[in-house]
C-alpha cells in the first residue's frame, strides 16, 4: 500500500491541499500532462459549500451529476452513497456534515 | 474470411444511416453527447493522446469510447480507447527512465527490473479486448450506482509486453505460492481509501498469456491507458488490468484487499445474476467476460433504404473460448440468419461479422446474438445484477425502411 498524502484535515483545507497537488502534478516534467479544464461543478443548493468541502477533494461532481434520477434515486440513495464514502472508502466527514451532504444532495439531484 | 480492406460498403451504409452513435450537439463552446438513457447528457472533452472522448467524469478519470468507432475495425485506436480510474492521485508526472518494477513477496529472488530492462526481455503480443465491469450499466433496469455508463466502455488493441510468467520465472515463486498481487502508482487521496490492488490465482499469473504490456498497437501505453507498463488479462476484466503496474507480490493466501474481497464482486450463481432488486445470498470476484456482440454501422432510429440490400456489421467477443457464430433476426428471434464472420485476429480480440439484409418497408427491429465455440449465448432478456456488471442481452437496433 502507498500513498503520498499527508495526514488530511477536514472539509475546505482537504479539498484547497489536494487542488493544490493536483494541479502541480499536472505541470511537472517529464511526461507534461496538462488535463483539461474540470468543467464539472456542484448545482447551487443549501450547504453546497459544505458538499464542495467534503467531496470535492477525492472526485469531481459529475460523481454525483450522472448518476440516475428519480424516485429510486431520492434521500435514501443518498445517504447509503454518503455512508459507502465515509466507511468505505474512508472518508473524513463528520455527523454533523455528513446530514448536510445528504440533505443536499437529496434536494438537488 | 472477409479481408476488411476489401469491403466497399462500407460508405452506401454510412450513407443509409440517419443518425450515427451517440447524437452529438455543438454548444457555442463546447461539445455533447447525449447517450440513450435518463440523464445521459456527458461533454465531449479532448484529453492529451485522445481523440474527444465521452467524459464520464472528471476526477478520477472515466472516459467512454463513442460507439461509431467500433465500426472503424477491429482494433479500436489508442487515441479512442476508454479511460476507467478509482483512485484521483494519478502519476501524471511520472518519468520512465526511473520507473521501476519490484517484484517480491513469495519468492527466490526479489527483482527491481527498469523499463529497459522489462523491455529488453522477450517479448510477446495479443490482441485482447479489455471491458469495464460496469460497461452498458446505465442500461439495467431497474438502475443502479456506478459509472453511468453506455456501451463504449471496451476497446479491443494489439498489446505488447513481457509474459508475467517470465518476470514470476526470473524470481522465481517459492513452494506454496497461492495469488499474486498487482499495485499501480496511482494512490488514493485520503490516506483511508483502499489503495487499488487486485490479486491473480498463481496458475492464472503463470498462463503465459497474461502479459505486462508496455505497447498497445504499436505505440507505448498513452498515459490514461497505465503508461508505462500495465497488466493485461486476456478474457477478464479491466478491473484486473492494473494500469502504471509497479508492484508484484507473490503470496501464500486469498489475498484480502478491499478490491477483491468488498468490490468488483458478482453473484455466486450461474447466470451471475439475481432477480432484479435482490440481495445475492453469496458472491465471487468478478472474472471473465460473457459472450456479446454489437452493431457497429446502424444507429437506433437509423432510416434505411427498402428492398435494397442492407449491409449489417458489427463486432462480437467473449472471455477467450472465441466466437462460432454470430446470427441476425429481424422477426424478433423467432428465426435467425447467420452473419459471416471476419478476420480472425485471435480468441481474445472483437472478431468483425457481416450480414447482408434486405428489408421490406416499415419499422424493423434488427437483433444480433453471438455464440462462442464452447457454446455460450446472449439471453433474450437482460440479466441483473446489484453492482450493473457484465451486461450481454442480444443487442436491438431499430431501423425504419422506406
Amino acid at each position: 500500500m502507498k500513498s503520498v498524502t499527508p495526514a488530511v484535515a477536514m472539509g475546505a483545507a482537504l479539498s484547497a491541499l489536494c487542488l493544490a497537488l493536483w494541479s502541480a502534478a499536472a505541470l511537472a516534467s517529464p511526461l507534461d500532462y496538462t488535463l483539461p479544464p474540470e468543467t464539472a461543478a456542484f448545482l447551487p443548493g443549501p450547504n453546497r459549500e459544505v458538499v464542495e468541502g467534503n467531496c470535492a477533494a477525492c472526485h469531481s461532481a459529475d460523481y454525483i451529476s450522472t448518476q440516475p434520477r428519480g424516485e429510486r434515486f431520492g434521500r435514501a440513495f443518498w445517504q447509503a452513497e454518503v455512508t459507502k464514502m465515509i466507511k468505505v472508502y474512508g472518508a473524513p466527514i463528520d455527523e454533523a456534515d455528513a446530514a448536510k451532504i445528504v440533505a443536499y444532495l437529496a434536494a438537488t439531484y | 474470411m472477409i479481408d476488411r480492406r476489401s469491403l466497399i460498403t462500407r460508405s452506401a451504409a454510412m450513407a443509409a444511416t440517419a443518425a450515427f452513435g451517440p447524437r452529438l450537439a455543438r454548444a457555442a463552446d463546447a461539445a455533447t453527447a447525449t447517450l440513450p438513457f435518463g440523464n445521459g447528457e456527458r461533454p465531449l472533452v479532448r484529453y492529451p493522446q485522445k481523440r474527444p472522448l465521452i467524459r464520464q467524469t472528471s476526477r478520477p478519470p472515466q472516459l467512454e469510447t463513442p460507439f461509431e468507432v467500433f465500426d472503424e475495425g477491429p482494433i479500436t485506436p489508442n487515441d479512442a480507447f476508454f479511460v476507467r480510474y478509482h483512485l484521483a492521485g494519478i502519476p501524471y508526472d511520472l518519468d520512465p527512465d526511473k520507473f521501476t518494477l519490484d517484484v517480491s513477496g513469495k519468492v527466490d529472488r526479489p527483482l527491481k527490473l527498469s523499463l529497459a530492462e522489462i523491455k529488453a526481455m522477450p517479448a510477446s503480443e495479443i490482441v485482447a479486448v479489455n471491458q469495464c465491469s460496469g460497461n452498458s450499466r446505465s442500461f439495467f433496469d431497474p438502475r443502479v450506482a456506478g459509472g453511468q455508463l453506455g456501451n463504449g466502455a471496451m476497446g479491443n488493441a494489439r498489446w505488447r509486453g513481457v509474459a508475467l510468467k517470465t518476470v514470476l520465472d526470473r524470481a522465481g515463486v517459492q513452494a506454496g505460492a497461492r495469488q499474486v498481487t498487482f499495485n499501480g502508482m496511482d494512490v488514493p487521496i485520503v490516506d483511508r481509501t483502499p489503495d487499488f490492488v487486485k490479486a491473480l490465482d498463481i496458475d492464472h499469473a503463470r498462463d503465459g498469456e497474461v502479459l505486462l504490456a508496455y505497447a498497445m498497437n504499436g505505440e507505448a501505453l498513452p498515459l490514461l491507458n497505465g503508461f508505462p507498463l500495465r497488466l493485461v488479462v486476456p478474457g477478464f476484466y479491466g478491473t484486473y488490468w492494473v494500469k502504471h503496474v509497479d508492484e508484484i507480490t507473490v503470496i501464500d493466501g486469498a489475498f484480502d484487499g478491499f478490491w477483491m474481497k468488498s468490490a468488483y464482486r458478482i453473484p455466486d450463481t450461474d447466470c451471475a445474476c439475481v432477480e432484479p432488486g435482490a440481495v445475492p445470498k453469496a458472491t465471487v470476484p468478478i472474472n471473465r467476460f460473457d459472450v456479446r456482440s454489437f452493431i457497429t454501422n446502424l444507429a437506433d432510429g437509423a432510416k434505411v433504404a427498402a428492398h435494397a440490400p442492407l449491409v449489417v456489421r458489427g463486432i462480437a467477443f467473449d472471455g477467450g473460448s472465441g466466437i462460432r457464430n454470430v446470427d441476425l433476426s429481424v422477426d424478433g428471434g423467432t428465426t435467425w440468419q447467420d452473419a459471416t464472420l471476419g478476420e480472425d485476429l485471435g480468441r481474445y480480440s472483437f472478431r468483425p461479422w457481416q450480414a447482408t439484409l434486405t428489408l421490406p418497408p416499415g419499422a424493423h427491429a434488427i437483433k444480433v446474438r453471438a455464440t462462442t465455440t464452447a457454446g455460450e449465448t446472449q439471453p433474450a432478456a437482460a440479466r441483473w445484477n446489484p453492482a450493473g456488471y457484465m451486461r450481454n442481452v442480444i443487442e436491438t437496433v431499430s431501423v425504419t425502411a422506406a
